[in-house]
């Protein structure tokens, strides 16, 4: 495996993730007092603090084993739906990846899959209800394509990535089906999503930390 | 930002040591930040445990005690609760006749009190029920979206579910009282103002000096609808004919009325706004059998209200008037 994604490439997208988190906590959490409840920045920033600081000096033996810290810590920090969606997102995606150190990119994109199973799971979102399932489903489905296609894995993170920005940037005009948004109705049209644009921020990471 | 807080990430630690120190009857895990009955678990009870997002006290902590809840989750400000604290405190409550889990309807509560239940099953031989309580009429029901949020009716709920367990009922049972409110119970709430969540420094949204907010939740999330300010009067009808139409209530029917207050309305304007939910009342033949004024579920310090109305029985009503001891509700005692 050549081209294998190393445990410590994952560990680095985890770390990725949690600064952009960082960086644009209040981002998300200005879109959130628009159409939700104001505090998705601030939840998923305290969740990815306590993640990175869970990783501080850890060892971990396998992806199945790093990304069960990270989904239980994200479960037991965050609260509200980003908890549960989050950890069970990358509680799924270290199942799939399992109990090696590494991971090819055919084995990432599935368990990319996996954890976007296990997001519509606990969510039960479809395509166009306003969630982060618009952003991260066409990353998915872009990462397989590309994979398939015989692409380099930057050049498929990368597609990824742009896929989800543009699934994020379709969230605005929809007309929210689910969480807090919905209870706006007509009203939740020409907001972004938070959870579209934080789930953005994931394949970002992915794109620059394994490209 | 103006608020009596040390740090804004202490206030909910710093709040929950200060409901310890003043009620002696109550024992707080404060790291769980669970908030118990201090002779938790009554043997052959079936015990009661809610939760959800803190900023609405003095739901859930300040309805624990003998007549209602055994165990309160406190979330973040407006933000559920994560499971292990609701499975934390489900195994602490547990009595040997099984625990009920009362949820409020929003999505991130719902799945939080799920995976913890699922993991009391894992875990332990807890018999776990639960009911979600979405009861708020200015969200339109629909299977495609997550439904009706869970407000008033959560405190109405909570009194009669933990009456029904002090006398001894099956969990079956208390959990059937806890549906027959919320298939009985509607309510619709407004803004005056906004709030400001803490950690957030700034309100969550802007509504001007001569605008209110008809349909609002208990999260600062808007409402159904921006108005011009109105008089009392008429924002009663606004709240009142929406719930009464929902039922619908009919003449005759006998009923629990509660005007909450959001947290930023004195107890002078509730009542003028129960003295005019009443008249409406009255007005289509509906009697009130009991009711409830005041600050219960709040949002914060936003300004506005809310009105429950519940369909009563006689078997309600005598579990209304069960004696309870909580900090917030005390009668009977």
């Amino acid at each position: 495996m050549s081209n294998a994604i190393t445990l410590s490439a994952l560990t680095a997208w985890v770390r990725e993730f949690g600064a952009l988190i960082d960086t644009h906590k209040d981002e998300l959490t200005q879109l959130d007092s628009a159409i939700g409840d104001a505090d998705h920045g601030i939840n998923m920033d305290r969740g990815m603090a306590a993640v990175l600081a869970a990783l501080d000096g850890e060892e971990f033996p396998s992806n199945a084993a790093l990304f069960k810290k990270i989904g239980m810590t994200l479960v037991s920090s965050v609260g509200g739906a980003s908890g549960p969606l989050y950890g069970t997102f990358f509680l799924r995606f270290g199942a799939a990846c399992g109990d090696a150190a590494e991971v090819d990119p055919e084995g990432f994109a599935k368990a990319m899959r996996a954890g976007l199973d296990g997001v519509v799971a606990r969510g039960k979102a479809e395509a166009g209800d306003k969630t982060m399932y618009d952003a991260l489903a066409p990353a998915v489905d872009a990462l397989d394509d590309a994979i398939a296609s015989g692409s380099e894995l930057r050049a498929a993170l990368r597609a990824a990535a742009g896929a989800a920005e543009s699934g994020r940037d379709a969230t605005t005009p929809m007309l929210a089906r689910k969480g807090r948004a919905s209870y706006l109705g007509e009203r939740s049209v020409g907001h972004q999503d938070p959870g579209a644009t934080s789930a953005a921020l994931l394949m970002r990471a992915a794109a620059s930390a394994l490209g | 930002m103006k608020k009596l807080i040390n740090d804004p990430g202490d206030v909910i630690g710093e709040a929950l040591l200060g409901i310890e120190a003043a009620h002696p009857d109550l024992a707080v895990d404060h790291t769980t930040k669970v908030v118990y009955r201090a002779d938790a678990p009554v043997s052959g009870k079936v015990a009661l445990v809610s939760g959800g997002g803190s900023g609405h006290e003095p739901l859930h902590g300040g309805f624990v005690g003998p007549g209602m809840l055994d165990a309160a989750c406190a979330g973040e400000i407006f933000t559920s609760p994560v499971p292990d604290q609701m499975l934390a405190a489900t195994k602490a409550v547990d009595g040997g006749v099984g625990v009920l889990h009362i949820v409020k309807n929003y999505t991130g509560d719902v799945m939080n009190f799920e995976m913890a239940a699922d993991l009391a099953a894992a875990e332990t031989g807890v018999d776990v029920a639960s009911v979600v309580i979405d009861d708020d009429v200015a969200v339109q029901d629909s299977l495609f979206t997550a439904g009706r949020r869970g407000v008033g009716t959560t405190v109405i709920a909570e009194k009669l579910a933990g009456a029904a367990a002090e006398q001894g009922r099956p969990l079956s049972d208390v959990a059937d009282v806890v549906k027959a409110v919320n298939a009985n119970g509607r309510s619709m709430g407004m803004a005056l103002t906004s709030c400001t969540v803490p950690a957030a420094g700034q309100p969550t949204f802007e509504l001007g000096d001569d605008e209110m907010e008809i349909g609002i939740g208990i999260h600062g999330e808007p409402g159904r609808k921006r108005v011009p300010l109105a008089a009392a009067r008429e924002v009663a009808a606004m709240l009142v004919e929406p719930i009464l139409e929902d039922l619908p209530f009919n003449r005759g029917d006998a009923v629990i009325a509660f005007v909450n207050g959001m947290g930023g309305t004195p107890l002078i304007e509730l009542y003028l706004m129960y003295n005019e939910v009443a008249r409406i009342m009255n007005g289509r033949g509906i009697e009130i059998a009991r009711s409830l004024v005041g600050p219960y579920i709040t949002s914060l310090e936003m300004a506005g209200c809310s009105v429950t109305v519940v369909k009563v029985s006689d078997d309600m009503l005598d579990l209304w008037d069960a004696p309870v001891n909580t900090p917030a509700l005390r009668w009977g005692v």
